[in-house]
């Protein structure tokens, strides 16, 4: 692995919901003691299912969002600790694209507008001469430069989207289930669209799915969350899961090929509230290998340090 | 902003459009398209009825209803629209300032709005016209005030729901500042829902521009308004029933023109609206 450009140490964020003078406010854990290094040049996948904590951790990275717990730093400077100011220039270092390509572009602005926003933010004036070659990079006509966002499918609202956090070059870009609301065919021209800018670029990604499938066909490396905290860190695509979490989202997989088909071995028990963890591994109840150990004790990240897994019982 | 002329291609927006500008053009060159003065009396002419020298009669001084008519509508229409517009302006500030700094701002701005909102427009304006005392600009400002908080919560409403929109998360990402989101994606998208209200409130405002004129808070003789003539004529309504028919009509078709033109607005401003029309 080259040097890494973000760390993130044992980051939490607990959020507060209802709680009045008598009622207790319920407490949540979306990320739970979270540490990852992403190298420079590097796609980090970061898979689970919904609500475990991997849009949050997204947004905490970049710090849209404050950390209850732990630091985060971007490429030796540590940006949980920032100034407003000073973390409003760092932003042009890092970019976000949203999910829902839809309500990410305001409705009322131009392409044009949307693209131009970068430098607005940041206070530079916008070189205009550059607004076709941002949209020919993403592989839009520059006569679309006057459309308003309505007037575009799904696919090209998430092409403007990359192209707008893509504007002022930056070293990190944080795709938050960038394809989860598109169409197959046009998942897939988006990510060849991501995979061929960043070989152009030399750009970093942090990729966040649901999918994956998809995560095992674009990321060097794989985050499996599970309620909040990490559970396995795959060191590459080939390699085997050890934690049973990331066995069963293996399992649960589909095959394009019919002949290669298994059955699929559904997760049994109930996923626990994460406003009320049980002791000890958070997956226990759902686990097939769990004993009581698991049900006492929590499993910390470990094992060999290229392929960690939080697992008393690991395959 | 094509908006206000495309709403004049719908069948009641453009009646209801024909009608507003006819009563606006009327204000403004009531000088010129009338041979008659509105304050000058002329006491053996009183009590005329429509005629062709008096298209709409006379009053009981002798003065020519149509020219006081077209003289009242400047008075009416001017103090509504001003009002309106001071109070749109303030509410949309408040309402803006309460729903992105939040805390204690906001539960200030929210307590004394909906301390308001509990009281009948009229009687906060005549509450407000006894303090400051009577004639236009006291009608003004307690009309302003009068209509206050429904700017300032409908302003508050919008940004509440906007500012969990993605966009707004994304131009924070971008290093955008409060001042870039508030004046460049929040204020705007904000803008189309208030700016309709409004007009519908100038309509309500004329009525109560007009009430307060009826009492005579308003404009203060010779000057007339819609309200005062009303007021006028109701000692005539069986010796000269045109003195309050025709100023109220004057205001039951403005104010119906307005509301008939802002729902026609309503349908063109609304983009999810036109994106179903398009899709």
């Amino acid at each position: 692995m080259t040097a890494p450009l973000i760390q993130i140490d044992r980051l939490s964020k607990r959020f507060q919901s209802g709680g009045g003078i008598f009622a207790k406010p319920r407490v949540m854990m979306a990320v739970r003691d979270v540490s990852l290094t992403i190298g420079k040049g590097e796609v980090l996948g970061v898979v689970g299912e919904s609500g475990c904590g991997k849009s949050t951790l997204a947004r905490l990275v970049l710090r849209l969002i404050d950390p209850t717990a732990g630091r985060v730093s971007f490429d030796g400077t540590e940006i949980t600790a920032l100034s407003p100011a000073a973390l409003r220039k760092m932003r042009r270092r890092m970019a976000m694209v949203f999910q829902d390509p839809y309500s990410s572009l305001d409705p009322r602005h131009t392409l044009a507008e949307v693209l131009a926003e970068p430098f607005r933010a940041q206070g530079e004036p916008f070189p205009p001469d550059r607004l076709p070659e941002m949209l020919a990079a993403v592989g839009l006509p520059a006569t679309m430069a006057s459309s308003y966002p309505h007037q575009l499918s799904g696919g090209q609202r998430q092409r403007v989207g990359i192209a707008r956090a893509l504007a002022l070059n930056p070293d990190l870009v944080v795709l938050d289930e960038p394809t989860a609301s598109l169409d197959v065919s046009i998942q897939a021209q988006i990510i060849a669209l991501l995979a061929d800018l960043r070989d152009r670029l030399g750009l970093t990604y942090l990729f966040i799915s649901h999918d994956l499938g998809l995560v095992r066909y674009f990321c060097d490396r794989i985050v499996v969350m599970y309620l909040g905290a990490v559970v396995e860190v795959l060191p590459n695509t080939t390699t085997a899961p050890r934690h049973p979490y990331t066995h069963a989202l293996m399992q649960s997989n589909f095959a394009p090929d019919p002949a290669r088909r298994r059955a699929i071995e559904p997760l049994t028990g109930e996923i626990p509230s994460p406003f009320a963890l049980p002791p000890g591994c958070a997956f226990a109840s759902r686990c097939p290998r769990a004993s009581d150990h698991c049900r006492r004790e929590t499993p910390a990240l470990g094992g060999e340090t290229a392929h960690p897994v939080a697992c008393f019982h690991p395959l | 902003m094509i908006a206000p002329l495309r709403a004049l291609t719908r069948p009641q927006g453009g009646i209801a459009g024909l009608w507003l500008i006819l009563v606006i053009v009327a204000a403004l060159f009531a000088a010129v398209l009338t041979p008659y003065a509105y304050d000058i009396q002329n006491l053996p002419n009183a009590y005329q009825p429509a005629s062709a020298q008096h298209w709409l009669g006379t009053d009981e001084f002798g003065r020519d209803l149509l020219t006081r008519l077209m003289y009242g509508a400047r008075t009416s229409l001017s103090v509504s629209a001003t009002a309106i517009s001071i109070s749109v302006l303030c509410g949309m500030v408040l309402g803006a300032a309460a729903a992105w700094f939040g805390g204690w701002l906001d539960r200030i701005v929210t307590m004394t709005v909906d301390l308001t909102w509990s009281f009948p427009e009229i009687l906060i304006a005549l509450i407000l016209v006894a303090i400051i005392g009577p004639g236009t600009t006291g009608v003004m400002i307690a009309i302003a005030v009068a209509y206050l908080a429904q700017f300032t919560r409908l302003t508050r409403a919008q940004i509440m729901t906007l500012k969990g929109e993605t966009f707004i998360e994304a131009a924070r990402s971008l290093g955008a500042g409060d001042a870039h989101i508030l004046f460049r994606h929040l204020l705007p998208n904000a803008l189309a829902p208030v700016l309709v209200s409004a007009m519908l409130a100038t309509g309500d405002a004329i009525i109560l521009e007009a009430t307060l004129g009826f009492f005579g808070l308003g404009a203060q003789p010779p000057v007339p308004s819609w309200g005062g003539m009303m007021s006028a004529g109701s000692a005539l309504v069986f010796k000269a029933p045109w003195v309050i028919i025709f100023p109220g009509l004057a205001v039951a078709i403005t104010v119906v023109a307005i509301n008939l033109y802002g729902d026609a607005l309503i349908a063109e401003l609304d983009i999810r609206a036109r994106l179903r029309r398009d899709a």
